[in-house]
């Protein structure tokens, strides 16, 4: 009951492989069999050209820090006794960017340009959330 | 195709009380602007063809521009509503001119309200508050409406090395503004050091990086050139008007720092035949302090990424080179949601027919209006002048 009273995904038609995957602890991204151009979020088509013929394919996981905030004001009370989180975007190294919290280390080590990976974070039996945490360098 | 370019001109123009209103309903601000404006324009409804409007989330309908029309009883022959966020409110001007220069009506009331500080029980504030974003892809994740902005401000600080203390000064002209301005909400004097040293809310953004939550309610009547010479008001020309629109989620946007405000800019200044240098004032989308430096530097007033140093020179200030949110914007005038800029209009407007007292800008022929929506998502540029 961790997370009760958080925004939970639920899965669509469209999306269900994606959140398998999380629960399978794979980030899956979609790639375009015609072009070659990875894509997040899920589609029924390629961003670049339009073709129908995209598959999913597991990413490695790792990307960069585009950009982050340290949310003070949480949004509600389910998320209060995470604040202060880290809410970013991150450029996956397959070309996409996604949303994610930063977690595993202090709020103010999270910084632009930083290297992170993917980690899962189980809310329920169902739904398994990917976040990210800096790239251990030693 | 032919242009926009001088067909319409707004001949009336007028704000409901603004700040908290306790003692009006949402529909009742909306209806309240309307009235005003067109007592300001001297106009019966019999001469109003055309309602737009957007829903207000206190009192929303389904066809919310039909309700309005029925609550006044005017049977227009065109009727919309339109929602896209802050952005609202300038399509929706694009929308009724397009509808005028095509010969669908003659004469537009353009007018919404919303009460977002008296309308709205706290748990429905709350509940919209705890879902924003994408709702699989964003919303799990905890972002706030600061938040997605907060991201916008922070790329902007890791490319350009814009400080919090810019970012402030932003906000501190705002309510320099408004403390000229009788009709604001917040009207007391504010430094960079208050701004900075107030709650951190979404860092880099503190609270008072972030606008207002308001009532109110705004209107104005759009008419064409040749009509527009029957009213006692100066006609304010619709010279250039341009959208765009580039995402609607910001973890999808190609570029956090420069946004879709090129393209409605380019597209306003092509149609008015005008540039950035012509520009005697602005009123810009201030949701959050750091949307107003990408605008600036968006709309070409100056080099990308300098928009910090820009308002930090005080080149925005009234007197300064180019003063914006004369009226106080939604950082200090006042911020009820969707109908936000439409007080910016109002206020252009007021400028340009030399009415806006202590306030005035001086000189003030030709005015750039830019509105944005979502997280800098959609946006809509007018350029409007004296003279065609
Ligand atoms: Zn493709």
């Amino acid at each position: 009951m961790e997370h009760a009273g958080k925004n939970f995904p639920e899965p669509t038609i469209e999306t269900e492989a994606y959140w398998d995957g999380c629960r399978n602890r794979e980030l899956l991204i979609q790639q375009c069999n015609q072009c070659g151009k990875s894509q997040f979020y899920p589609r029924m088509m390629c961003t670049n050209c339009m073709s129908r013929n995209v598959h999913w394919v597991k990413a490695t996981g790792k990307g960069k820090v585009k950009t982050y905030t340290i949310i003070h004001r949480a949004i509600s009370k389910a998320y209060a006794k995470e604040a202060p989180y880290v809410v970013a975007i991150i450029e996956l190294y397959e070309g996409p960017s996604l949303m994610s919290n930063i977690v595993g280390c202090h709020p103010r080590d999270v910084n632009v340009g930083q290297e992170v990976e993917v980690t899962f974070q189980d809310w329920s039996e169902e739904i398994t959330i990917p976040m990210f945490t800096p790239i251990e360098r030693d | 195709m032919e242009s926009l370019r001088g067909k319409t001109a707004i001949i009336g123009a007028a704000d409901s009380d603004v700040g908290v209103v306790p003692h009006m309903s949402a529909t009742q601000l909306c209806v309240d602007a309307a009235l005003k404006a067109m007592d300001d324009a001297g106009i019966t409804k019999d001469e109003i063809d055309g309602i737009v409007s957007c829903d207000s989330w206190a009192e929303p309908f389904l066809y919310h521009a039909e309700a309005i029309s029925e609550y006044l009883q005017i049977e227009p022959k065109y009727c919309i509503s339109v929602g896209t966020g802050g952005g609202t409110t300038f399509s929706l001007l694009h929308h009724a001119a397009s509808a005028i220069a095509t010969g669908i009506c003659d004469t537009v009331l353009i007018t919404m309200a919303d009460s977002l500080r008296s309308g709205i029980s706290k748990e429905k504030a709350m509940k919209t508050q705890a879902s924003t974003g994408h709702p699989q892809f964003e919303s799990p994740y905890g972002p706030s409406v600061p938040s997605l902005y907060a991201l916008i401000a922070r790329a902007h600080m890791a490319e350009f090395g814009t400080t919090a203390e810019q970012l402030a000064a932003v906000s501190v002209t705002a309510r320099k503004h408004a403390h000229l301005n009788p009709a604001a909400q917040m009207r007391e004097l504010i430094t960079v050091e208050d701004v900075v040293n107030s709650r951190m809310i979404a860092d880099p953004l503190h609270l008072y990086d972030c606008s207002l939550i308001s009532d109110g309610g705004s209107a104005v009547i759009l008419t064409s050139r040749e009509k527009a010479k029957n009213y006692s008001k100066q006609p304010v020309y619709l010279l250039g008007v341009g959208e765009g629109h580039r995402h609607e989620h910001i973890s999808q946007a190609q570029s956090l720092t420069t946004s879709a405000a090129v393209d409605s800019g380019k597209r306003a200044y092509e149609m008015a035949g005008l540039g950035p240098n012509d520009i005697d004032f602005a009123e810009l989308y201030d949701c959050f302090t750091p949307t107003v430096l990408i605008e600036l530097e968006d709309l070409g007033f100056c080099e990308k990424g300098e928009g910090g140093a820009f308002v930090e020179s005080g080149a925005v200030d009234l007197g300064g080179l180019l003063p914006i949110n004369t009226h106080g914007g939604l950082l200090s005038h006042c911020h009820p949601g969707n109908p936000g800029s439409m007080f910016a209009l109002t206020e252009a407007v007021v400028q340009l027919r030399n009415e806006a007292g202590r306030r005035q800008v001086n000189d003030a022929e030709v005015a750039l209006v830019h509105g944005q929506g979502g997280i800098m998502s959609s946006h809509t540029t007018l350029i409007l002048g004296k003279e065609v």
